[in-house]
């Protein structure tokens, strides 16, 4: 039974810790699927994160706060757009300057609205996001099987991660189901086409964008104000990165994608379960080694697999329609 | 008199200093097909694609049936019936025939009705043009010439009225093009105006009621097709008489020099696309290899010149093997051995596009004498042979020290033509060599390829175009699927039948 209790708790964070990188990984797919490289995922992640927090602190809503946080990352996408949809710069470039951008003015901010460099201030209940307990789930309990599976794996989560995981049916059913879709998947591998279908392509790419920074705000506002209550430095840990190749991964594709960041998210739970823990022969796994897990496999995966994903044929090129 | 159905008044574009069209005026009657010829770069493609919506005039009006209109984007052109289908075609290539047609016209949000309607009435469009194409198939398994009639359709069901269609034969085999001419005709008959650029003076003749020639972004000349001739239209184009056909002495073949004894290539993906291909060439021969692209000629060449490696079989040259699977000497050794190569990609292979012209003409030869000693550059010998060589070869602009991306094709190529022959070389591998490249040029560079050949070297020539294979080559041997399947002495052979050969069906 003990055994059972551990599988299901084990479960239990997989699906909390993947919660960030499921948004992200989705956001990347819009952004990607209509051509424009996004590895400004991280800090945009980041940006939420710390608007979430100071937002909800003040108004003292986190709702008011994940809303604020929803505008900025928008922003940011949208400046994401204007450097290289719009004035064609190189994509990876403009990423990176708003990923450095953002480490700085979130830890400069703290620190001149707070007086701590990179913390804001601990939030109350009323101004977090609790965990939801699905009705019944203290009585469904002692049921086998069932009651460990309602009330130990699906109940008691942030509202986060059940938005996380209907997220992936809807950007698949926006993705390829909808004339949105088709056409943003057009964009991404064949702009010409798309523009002389009178479509117009920066439109296109900029939807595609301010969905991304949508999705991406969830993610930040999940780690500041539900499973933490503040924000401290550099907290989105290289999770945005983790969700870019985990959609690499899943070949820009939702289900395939999730399941990408559903195993990270297993490896991170089995690191945190793992240490301390003594395995026959071997004896303690060092810390260090144990915490490397996801980014090993990271590497691993990415290496060994991603010579068969086959990217939008267009990613990366800016659209220039007169030569 | 007809009332035209498109009437283009003083169009004017630029695109920064270029000036790519001035004070164009056109009028195109309806049912008709009326050809717009003139060389690469006198602005044709720019001319339509302002007219289907993609670029935007400076100044000047277009007129649809006597009403002005403003076409801001292809949607514009699109609801006023104007359909394009363009050099490169305008498909995503993973998604199918259905997908790519109703792309930007899908009339509802989620898909569900009109989906299944569009399907229909595409069925029935494909039923009455007898189009035979599958709307689930995925563009990437498509041929060529399918992908040509799933652009036809896709501007057909959208409702166009006038169909433009750019150098839509160029990646056609003769079969195909027929088929190509055949559906234009029905469409014609159905009452569809057709406008038809093109740069090959025969479709026009072929197909054409009426054409207008431009050159140099000015529209030179409007006639009815039955009142000119092709002589006629191509000194228009150019501006001065052109010579054709080429003036060819008789063959004075000499001994074997080249011979390909069983070679086998796989491209990068690991494919073998030159399959057990045995060839030989004489000295003061031209062998032409005909082909549509994508069967093997460029593997073909890259092996012979030393940038691919041989899967198996050997290459010989003045009976001494010099490349086989484990051995093969570079391109560079290869020209010491008198080899040169024309490489089918221009600016891929060919030239550094952002060096200037006297560099890329002394590139590979830049570390001898007398350009350069003890590893420093000779400029002043480099300058002077560059105003020499560029004034031989007629290359213009003559300004060695422009960057080589500014000058045209047909200039480009000639650049690289003094490079390789240079040195007199015994072997020459050119491919395409008048691909991108203006009439005026391709007379140049033809004369030259006979002067060589005249001098006694051995050439190779692969090009796409069955013209220039048919008025260079001595022999011709056609490659389909990597194999040689045919081999015939130029005398009487037919396009018809090089056609039936190079479409594997022969």
């Amino acid at each position: 039974m003990e055994f059972l209790s551990d599988i299901a708790s084990l479960i239990n964070s997989t699906l909390r810790i993947s919660t960030p990188l499921v948004f992200a990984a989705m956001a990347g797919i819009f952004a990607e699927r209509s051509g424009v490289i996004d590895f400004s995922l991280e800090g945009k992640m980041l940006m939420a994160a710390f608007v979430a927090a100071v937002g909800s602190y003040y108004l003292g809503n986190p709702w008011l706060g994940l809303l604020l946080a929803i505008i900025v990352c928008v922003c940011l996408s949208m400046l994401h757009g204007f450097a290289s949809v719009t004035h064609k710069g190189d994509q990876v470039v403009s990423c990176v300057a708003i990923n450095i951008l953002i480490i700085g003015l979130t830890t400069a901010l703290a620190a001149a609205w707070f007086g701590q460099a990179g913390l804001t201030p601990t939030l109350n209940e009323d101004q977090r996001f609790l965990e939801i307990h699905l009705p019944f789930a203290d009585a469904l309990r002692d049921i086998p099987v069932i009651g460990t599976l309602y009330s130990d794996i699906l109940s008691g989560h942030y509202v986060f991660v059940y938005l996380a995981y209907l997220s992936v049916p809807l950007v698949f059913w926006i993705v390829f189901k909808t004339s949105f879709g088709l056409r943003l998947r057009a964009v991404g591998e064949n702009p010409s086409a798309v523009d002389t279908a009178g479509i117009n392509v920066f439109t296109m790419r900029y939807k595609a964008l301010a969905i991304n920074g949508v999705l991406i705000a969830f993610a930040g506002a999940h780690l500041s104000t539900a499973v933490n209550a503040n924000f401290f430095r550099e907290m989105s840990a290289g999770r945005g990165y983790l969700a870019l190749a985990a959609m690499i991964f899943g070949k820009w594709h939702p289900k395939t994608a999730l399941i990408a960041c559903l195993l990270f998210g297993f490896t991170d739970a089995l690191q945190i379960r793992l240490q301390g823990v003594e395995l026959p022969a071997i004896g303690e796994i060092p810390v260090q080694l144990i915490q490397a897990l996801p980014y090993i496999l990271t590497v691993v995966l990415l290496a060994g697999f991603v010579g068969k994903a086959i990217a939008p044929n267009a990613i990366g090129q800016p659209y220039i329609k007169e030569r | 008199m007809v009332s035209p159905i498109l009437e283009l008044t003083d169009i004017n574009k630029s695109f920064g200093h270029v000036q790519a069209n001035k004070n164009i005026n056109l009028k195109i009657n309806k049912g008709t097909i009326h050809g717009i010829i003139g060389e690469n770069g006198a602005g044709k493609s720019t001319l339509m694609s302002i007219v289907f919506g993609l670029y935007q005039a400076n100044s000047g009006s277009i007129k649809i049936n006597g009403k002005e209109i403003n076409l801001r984007s292809p949607r514009d052109s699109i609801i006023n019936g104007i359909g394009m289908v363009h050099q490169h075609f305008m498909l995503v290539e993973n998604f199918t025939v259905l997908e790519n047609i109703i792309l930007g016209f899908e009339g509802e949000t989620v898909f569900g009705e009109k989906l299944q309607k569009a399907k229909e009435d595409l069925e029935k469009l494909c039923q009455t043009y007898n189009f035979n194409i599958d709307l689930d198939a995925t563009i990437s398994d498509l041929s060529v010439g399918f992908r040509q009639r799933v652009e036809i359709l896709k501007s057909l069901y959208r409702g166009a009225e006038i169909l433009i269609l750019d150098e839509p034969t160029g990646v056609l085999t003769p079969q195909e093009v027929d088929e190509l001419f055949k559906i234009l005709r029905s469409l014609k008959d159905e009452g569809k105006t057709i406008v038809l650029i093109t740069h090959k003076l025969i479709e026009i003749m072929d197909l054409t009621s009426e054409v207008s020639v431009m050159r140099q972004g000015e529209m030179v000349g409007h006639t009815k097709t039955e009142d000119t001739s092709k002589e006629q239209l191509a000194e228009m184009m150019v501006g001065r008489s052109v010579l054709l056909r080429v003036d060819k002495k008789e063959i004075k073949k000499g001994e074997t020099i080249f011979k390909v004894n069983n070679l086998s290539v796989k491209d990068d993906l690991d494919v073998t696309r030159v399959k057990d291909v045995n060839l030989e060439i004489c000295s003061g021969e031209i062998l032409g290899i005909a082909g549509v692209t994508g069967n093997g000629q460029t593997e073909l060449l890259e092996a012979l010149s030393g940038i691919r490696k041989v899967e198996s079989g050997s290459i010989e040259l003045f009976g001494e093997k010099i490349s086989d699977h484990n051995n093969f000497l570079n391109p560079r050794m290869l020209k010491e051995k008198g080899l040169a190569h024309v490489p089918e990609d221009r600016q891929r292979m060919g030239l550094i596009s952002d060096f200037k012209a006297h560099e890329n003409l002394i590139f590979g030869y830049h570390d001898q004498e007398p350009y350069s000693k003890s590893a420093i550059l000779n400029n002043k010998e480099i300058t002077e042979y560059s105003n020499k060589v560029m004034q031989e070869y007629d290359v213009r602009p003559n300004s060695p020290n422009l960057i080589t991306s500014n000058f045209s094709g047909g200039n480009q190529q000639k650049i690289i033509l003094s490079r390789e022959l240079n040195e007199n070389p015994k072997v020459l591998l050119v491919g395409q060599p008048t691909r991108g490249v203006d009439i005026g040029a391709i007379e140049f560079i033809h004369q030259r390829l006979i002067d060589m050949r005249d001098k006694g070297a051995a050439i190779l020539l692969a090009s796409v175009e069955l013209d220039e294979i048919l008025s260079l080559s001595d022999r011709i041997i056609v490659m389909f699927d990597g194999k040689i399947v045919g081999e015939k002495e130029n005398k009487n052979v037919t396009d018809r039948e090089l056609g039936l050969l190079m479409a594997g069906v022969a």
